[in-house]
């Protein structure tokens, strides 16, 4: 796969993360959805990118999200009518109707349900992988990489040495506090200090390539900024002004991007319809 | 010749990492007393994992390990330190069966002593594990009810937590209940209640007082034998023994059995008080003459 190709497949798989949440926003205004979610729009490019990557290397990684996750089971391969109907209550939903929209999960593409207790993917995913020793990914938010048992459970991964992807999407939030306001340090210079290797980006999907090359081989902790374009939970915006990268890619390629994104809003829209009709 | 509960535990643990390739994990494991000799000189290699001094991290660490198709035995060297050991445990293994259907099981050995070591260190915390569901609650205190519990967790894709007691370590003899027709008291006890309130029983029979004893080996599932409730219905009054607080599952357990009977059964555990690390201030379990005191006076004798 070239840059090209990997740029377009990650752009595809970021439309349906987006054209899913959006319809997801759309129908808790509407009070369809009626529990507590937590949209990913905005982040997406994080797990598009991941996901990508991984095909390339051939790699299907044990999955350890947090609760705002739809765009890492969209991007997996997670099967897109079971979340909705997960999201729409019903008991053949991908978690049974017990997810909701924060704990679910999907036995087929190896993702683990959070239970609902910020950053306690951390010590899970840890202690999965240094039995398993297979690839894996750790989601943490920056708020729950400040978990106490989170740092604890970094220190031991890099000790063990084992081949984890700590992914921090550092949305600068927790609820709306700002993170100057909860902490001076930052995460990648934590991991360094427990002698791990880390970087910090933002979630352009060319940064993830250029160190793709390290994934896996040791534990390794990325710090993603990125933005929350919707409320913490539920269907709002706190800022128009917040930066979209969705927008901004759709914008600087629309000659070659506009058809996917028409194309996958028309699949999302009608995969919604559907399963709403079957309500 | 025959084991101690000690010896028992002892192989048990080498059998499950030598023989069924499992691991036992937690803190400070292959320091000096291998925790009370109740586990053998094995490392990492062998399955015996070491983990870091972040207790809640540790807790977490193991329901990984459970998720990847481990069977874990994680020890917990004192009881008290389930405070900071079991969150991640209670909320997501024991959940989740339920929740993802990923059986998630891990046998948690919980070790208890007291006597001057206060108020973390010391006495049984099964309590905070009592009230999530999916979890199973045990407290062998001889060889045989050991291996049964061990044996049935092996068969079975639960959480255990075993509330193991130091007291009961050097223990070889199987502790029989007594089961008479007209008993005037019923004793129900649990974990090293059991060794003072047999003592007790003995001890009044001879002065005439006659005692049902009844070991309560599972704490949860609490199944309700119906000679149980015969004997309780018999008795004057009814007594449960814990190790804990008073305010646990002594309690719990006292209220599911008067709601099948027609009777009283007083629990009996912990003060509800801290204990201090001085003789005076300590809060311990009842000992034999704590108990044949309690008996008389409700007995008016």
């Amino acid at each position: 796969m070239n840059k090209n190709q990997y740029l377009k497949k990650t752009f595809e798989l970021a439309a349906e993360c987006r054209y899913f949440e959006l319809n997801v926003f759309k129908n808790v205004e509407k009070k369809i959805i009626k529990f507590p979610v937590y949209l990913s729009a905005g982040q997406e490019f994080i797990s598009a990118s991941l996901s990508t990557i991984c095909k390339q290397k051939k790699v299907v990684p044990e999955l350890f999200p947090q609760h705002r996750c739809h765009s890492i089971y969209i991007s997996f391969g997670g099967d897109k009518k079971k979340l909705v109907n997960e999201l729409l209550g019903k008991n053949d939903g991908c978690t049974y109707g017990m997810g909701g929209s924060a704990s679910i999960h999907s036995k087929e593409i190896k993702m683990f349900g959070h239970d609902g207790l910020m950053g306690t993917q951390g010590p899970i995913g840890v202690g999965s992988c240094f039995v398993s020793k297979k690839p894996t990914i750790i989601f943490l938010g920056d708020a729950s990489a400040e978990e106490d048992y989170v740092l604890a459970s970094l220190g031991w991964a890099s000790f063990k040495k084992l081949p984890i992807l700590f992914i921090v999407e550092d949305n600068n939030l927790s609820i709306l506090t700002e993170k100057k306001t909860r902490r001076h340090w930052e995460m990648h210079d934590v991991a360094k200090g427990f002698k791990m290797k880390s970087y910090n980006i933002d979630d352009n999907p060319l940064n993830f390539l250029k160190i793709s090359d390290r994934f896996f081989k040791e534990p390794i902790l990325v710090n993603v900024n990125t933005n929350r374009l919707f409320w913490h939970a539920g269907a709002g915006i706190d800022s128009p002004k917040t930066f979209d990268r969705y927008k901004l890619i759709l914008k600087k390629n629309e000659k070659s991007y506009k058809k996917i994104d028409d194309q996958k809003k028309r699949m999302i829209d009608i995969l919604w319809k559907k399963q709403l009709e079957k309500q | 010749m025959e084991k101690t509960v000690r010896e028992t535990i002892k192989e048990i643990v080498f059998k499950h990492l030598k023989k069924k390739k499992y691991k036992a994990y937690g803190q400070c494991l292959s320091a000096v007393g291998w925790v009370g000799g109740t586990l053998p000189e094995l490392y990492e290699k062998d399955g015996m994992v070491e983990l870091s001094m972040a207790d809640v991290a540790g807790g977490g660490i193991v329901v990984g390990a459970a998720l990847a198709g481990d069977r874990p035995i994680y020890v917990i060297r004192y009881q008290g330190f389930n405070w900071f050991n079991c969150p991640i445990i209670l909320n997501y293994a024991c959940k989740s069966k339920e929740i993802w259907k990923i059986p998630c099981p891990i046998f948690i050995r919980g070790i208890a002593m007291e006597g001057g070591i206060g108020p973390v260190a010391g006495s049984s915390h099964h309590s905070l594990y009592h009230r999530m569901p999916g979890v199973k609650i045990a407290s062998p205190m001889t060889p045989k009810e050991y291996k049964k519990v061990y044996q049935q967790f092996m068969k079975d894709d639960s959480v255990y937590y075993v509330s193991e007691h130091r007291g009961s370590y050097g223990n070889k003899e199987e502790i029989k209940d007594i089961n008479k027709k007209n008993p005037d008291v019923t004793f129900f006890s649990i974990s090293i209640t059991r060794f003072e309130a047999i003592k007790a029983a003995k001890i009044l029979r001879k002065e005439k007082i006659n005692v049902n004893f009844h070991n309560i080996l599972w704490l949860k599932p609490f199944n309700i034998k119906q000679s149980w409730i015969k004997s309780v219905n018999n008795s004057k009054i009814s007594f449960i023994f814990d190790d804990d607080y008073r305010d646990g599952i002594a309690s719990t357990l006292a209220h599911k059995l008067m709601s099948k009977s027609q009777k009283k059964v007083i629990p009996y555990g912990l003060k509800d008080k801290s204990a201090g690390f001085s003789k005076d201030r300590d809060n311990l379990p009842p000992s034999a003459a704590d108990i044949m005191r309690l008996v008389k006076k409700f007995l008016k004798k």
